[in-house]
C-alpha cells in the first residue's frame, strides 16, 4: 500500500518537473508559430499557425551566417579539443610523471575561472594578435575552457578500463599505439562522446566570448546573432523572429543527444574482466 | 617452442627498499610445465610478468631459447598470456578476441578463419564465436583467454593465476583440461597460482617462492616428502604438515607426545641444539587400535586427547592441542602468517580411516611413524634430516 503511494507520489512530482521545465520550451515554440501582432493575443497559443517567423529568420544573412559560424566553430572546437583531451586524459590515467597532479588541478583550476573576467584581456590580445573576429578567436577559448572538463571526464573513464587490457594487447604483438587505438580507443568510447557532447554544448551555447570577440557575420555565433534581431520594423519587436531562431538552434542540440544517449550509456566495459 | 631460463633475475621496483624477486635461477625446459607457487606476495606473478616482458628486469639476464630477451617488448617475445582476470575485449566477439593476435600480424582471412577455427574447436567454443564477452559465463571467458594464447604458435604459454576467478567444480575441470593441452601441444608453459593443490597436479616441477626468493624447485612428490625448510615443508600439503617443539638431549628426542631414539647420522646433525621443530604430516599418524602388529612396531605408539574430530567420509581429522615453548611458537606463528594464516593455538592435525573409532573428547591411542619425521632448525627453518636417511627423512628408533 505504501509502496504504491510512494509510486505514485514519485509520478506526481516527475510530471510536474516536466511541466516545470517544459514550459518555456513549450513557450518558446508557440510563440514561434505566431504571427505578425499575434503574439499580444494573451493566449498560451497562437490564434493561426504560421511559419512566416522561420521564414524571415533564414531569409536574413545575420542568421544563416551565424548557423554556418555556429557549426563550424563548435565542430572544429569539439574535434580538435576531445582528441586532445583523450591523449592528455590517457597520459594522465596510464602514466606515472612529475607534475601530474599540478597539470590536473591547473585544468580544474581554469574550469571554474569565470568566463566573464578573461574577456577583457582576451579582447585586447585578440585585437594586437589580429584574430579578433575569426573563427580560431572562439576556437581558443572555447577549447581552454572545455579541455579541462574533458579531460578529467576521459581520465576517469581510462582509468576504469584495467591495465590488463593494454598488456594482453601488448603480449598479443601489438603496439603500444596499436593497444591504445584498437582497444583502448574502442572501450572508452562512451566516455570521448560524452566529452565530445558537453563540448560541442558548451561552444554551441556560449554568448559571452560570441558576442565579445566578434564584430560581424565573418564569425559571429547564432547567440550572439540573436542579439542583434529586429523586427520587421523598427517600433516592433522581434520576440516572434527570435523564437523562430531559438527553436532552430535548438534543433541540433537536441538530435545529438537523441543520437548519442545509447552511446553515453556506460557499461561497455562489462564482460571484460571476471564479472 | 623454447626453453626459458631465469639467471640471477632481480626486481626491484622503483621507490622500494627491498627487492621484490632476488636471484631466482631457473630452466625451464623445452615443453616442461612448471609451476611458480607461493603465499601472496611472494614475487610470483613479478617473474611471469618479467618472462613475458610487461615488467623491466633490473637484475639478471632472461633467455628465451637463447636469445637474451630482457629487452624486448613483450609483441617481440612470443609468448602467449592468459591474466587472472581474462582481460577479453569487451567490443570484439569472441571469433574477434581469439583472431585478435593474427589480425595484429596481419594473417590472411583464410589462414585467421582456420586456426580460430581448430582453437575454438579445441576448447569447445565453436557455438560461442559470435557472442560477446559479456554474454558468456565465467568458465567460458576463460576458454576465450586460452583460446587467445592458443591460436599463434607462441614459443611458451603463460598462466597468470588462471582458474582463480572460477568456482571450484568448474576449476577441477580446467585444470584438467589446461593439462591435457598442454600434454597433447608439448609447448613450454609457465603457470601462476597460489593454489597448492593445482601446482601438485599441474607441474612437472614446481617452484616455491617465499618473499622473491627461489626456495626450492623439484617434482610435486619431492617437494612433498623432502621440503628443504619449514616453509617448504609447511606450504605444500593440506592439511598442513603438523609442527611441534623437539627437545634433544644426545640420542634422545622428546616430543609431546613421547620419546624417540635418533639415528646417530641424525643425533649428529642436529648435535649442539637445545630444541627444534619436528614436522610429521597428518597422514603418517594412524588410529593405533587399526595396526597389525609387525607395523605399529615400528612406529610411536601414544596416548593423546583429541578435543575435535572432523569426519569428511573418506577420512577423519583429530585435532590434538598441545603447549609449546615460546622459541617454538615464535617461528610457527611467523610461518602462519607468511602463509597466509594466523596460528590460534598449537595443535596436531591426525589424518585417521574414516572407519576410525576415536571419539572426541576423549584420549585416543595413536601412532606415528618416525621415519617420515622432519627436525627443522627453528631460527633458520633449514631441514636437518633431509637426505640423511632412506625414505622421507628421519630414521628416529621408538624407545618404548
Amino acid at each position: 500500500m505504501t509502496s504504491r503511494r510512494k509510486a505514485m507520489a514519485w509520478t506526481i512530482g516527475g510530471v510536474l518537473i516536466v511541466l516545470y521545465t517544459m514550459l518555456p520550451v513549450l513557450w518558446i515554440i508557440s510563440l514561434s508559430f505566431k504571427k505578425g501582432d499575434d503574439i499580444n493575443n494573451k493566449k498560451f497559443l497562437p490564434t493561426e499557425w504560421s511559419f512566416d517567423n522561420y521564414r524571415t529568420v533564414f531569409d536574413t544573412d545575420l542568421f544563416t551566417s551565424a548557423l554556418r559560424n555556429s557549426l563550424g566553430i563548435s565542430l572544429i572546437a569539439t574535434v580538435i579539443s576531445v582528441t586532445l583531451a583523450t591523449f592528455a586524459a590517457y597520459a594522465i590515467a596510464r602514466l606515472e610523471f612529475r607534475g601530474k597532479k599540478a597539470v590536473l588541478s591547473t585544468a580544474l583550476a581554469i574550469a571554474m575561472f569565470p568566463t566573464i573576467a578573461l574577456v577583457g584581456p582576451l579582447f585586447d590580445m585578440w585585437r594586437s594578435f589580429g584574430i579578433y573576429d575569426t573563427w580560431i578567436g572562439l576556437i581558443i577559448p572555447y577549447m581552454s575552457f572545455t579541455l579541462p572538463l574533458s579531460i578529467w571526464v576521459l581520465a576517469a573513464f581510462f582509468r576504469e578500463i584495467p591495465w590488463e587490457m593494454e598488456q594482453a594487447a601488448q603480449v598479443d604483438g601489438a603496439t603500444s599505439w596499436q593497444a591504445f587505438r584498437k582497444v583502448i580507443v574502442p572501450l572508452a568510447a562512451p566516455g570521448v562522446f560524452t566529452a565530445a557532447i558537453l563540448t560541442f554544448f558548451f561552444a554551441w551555447n556560449d554568448f559571452v566570448f560570441g558576442i565579445s570577440l566578434t564584430a560581424t557575420n565573418r564569425s559571429r555565433p547564432v547567440p550572439a546573432a540573436l542579439a542583434f534581431f529586429t523586427g520587421e520594423s523598427f517600433f516592433q519587436q522581434p520576440t516572434a523572429a527570435i523564437s523562430a531562431a531559438a527553436v532552430i538552434v535548438t534543433i541540433p542540440v537536441i538530435t545529438l543527444v537523441l543520437l548519442f544517449q545509447r552511446k553515453i550509456v556506460a557499461g561497455l566495459t562489462s564482460g571484460a574482466v571476471k564479472g | 617452442m623454447a626453453s626459458i631460463r631465469l639467471k640471477d633475475i632481480g626486481k626491484t621496483f622503483p621507490g622500494a627498499d627491498t627487492p621484490a624477486v632476488s636471484d631466482v635461477n631457473l630452466d625451464i625446459e623445452d615443453g616442461e610445465f612448471v609451476i611458480l607457487v607461493g603465499p601472496s606476495g611472494c614475487g610470483k606473478s613479478t617473474i611471469l610478468r618479467m618472462i613475458v616482458g610487461l615488467e623491466d628486469i633490473t637484475e639478471g639476464d632472461m633467455l628465451i631459447g637463447d636469445e637474451r630477451v630482457n629487452d624486448k617488448a613483450p609483441r617481440d617475445r612470443n609468448l602467449a598470456m592468459v591474466f587472472q582476470n581474462y582481460a577479453l575485449y569487451p567490443h570484439l566477439s569472441v571469433y574477434e578476441n581469439i583472431a585478435f593476435p593474427l589480425r595484429l600480424r596481419k594473417a590472411s582471412d583464410s589462414d585467421v578463419q582456420e586456426r580460430v577455427q581448430r582453437s575454438a574447436g579445441m576448447l569447445e567454443l565453436s557455438e560461442l564465436l559470435d557472442r560477446k564477452p559479456s554474454q558468456l559465463s565465467g568458465g567460458q571467458r576463460q576458454r576465450v583467454a586460452m583460446g587467445r594464447a592458443l591460436v599463434r604458435d607462441a614459443d611458451a604459454f603463460l598462466f597468470d593465476e588462471p582458474l582463480s576467478n572460477l568456482d571450484a567444480k568448474l576449476r577441477g575441470q580446467m585444470r584438467t583440461e589446461i593439462s591435457r593441452i598442454q600434454r597433447s601441444l608439448e609447448i613450454t608453459t609457465v603457470y601462476v597460482t597460489h593454489d597448492q593443490v593445482e601446482a601438485m597436479t599441474l607441474g612437472d616441477r614446481v617452484a616455491v617462492l617465499r618473499r622473491g626468493v627461489l626456495q626450492q624447485v623439484d617434482a610435486p612428490r619431492a617437494l612433498y616428502e623432502q621440503p628443504v625448510n619449514l616453509f617448504v615443508a609447511g606450504f605444500i600439503g593440506s592439511p598442513p604438515m603438523n609442527f611441534m617443539p623437539a627437545k634433544v638431549d644426545g640420542r634422545t628426542l622428546s616430543l609431546p607426545i613421547g620419546t624417540l631414539e635418533l639415528e646417530p647420522a641424525v643425533a649428529e646433525r642436529v648435535s649442539g641444539r637445545d630444541i627444534l621443530i619436528a614436522g610429521v604430516r597428518p597422514e603418517h599418524f594412524e588410529d593405533a587400535s587399526l595396526l597389525d602388529r609387525e607395523r605399529a612396531a615400528r612406529g610411536v605408539a601414544f596416548s593423546a586427547f583429541v578435543d575435535v574430530i572432523e569426519w569428511l567420509g573418506s577420512e577423519q581429522f583429530a585435532y590434538i592441542p598441545f603447549e609449546a615453548p615460546p622459541e617454538i611458537v615464535e617461528p610457527l606463528a611467523e610461518l602462519s602468517r607468511e602463509l597466509d594464516a594466523e596460528l590460534i593455538r598449537t595443535q596436531l592435525v591426525v589424518s585417521l580411516p574414516a572407519e576410525s573409532r576415536v571419539e572426541r573428547g576423549t584420549d585416543a591411542d595413536l601412532w606415528f611413524d618416525p621415519t617420515r619425521m622432519h627436525l627443522f632448525d627453528p631460527e633458520s627453518g633449514e631441514n636437518l634430516t633431509l637426505g640423511t636417511g632412506t625414505g622421507a627423512g628421519a630414521r628416529a628408533v621408538a624407545t618404548a
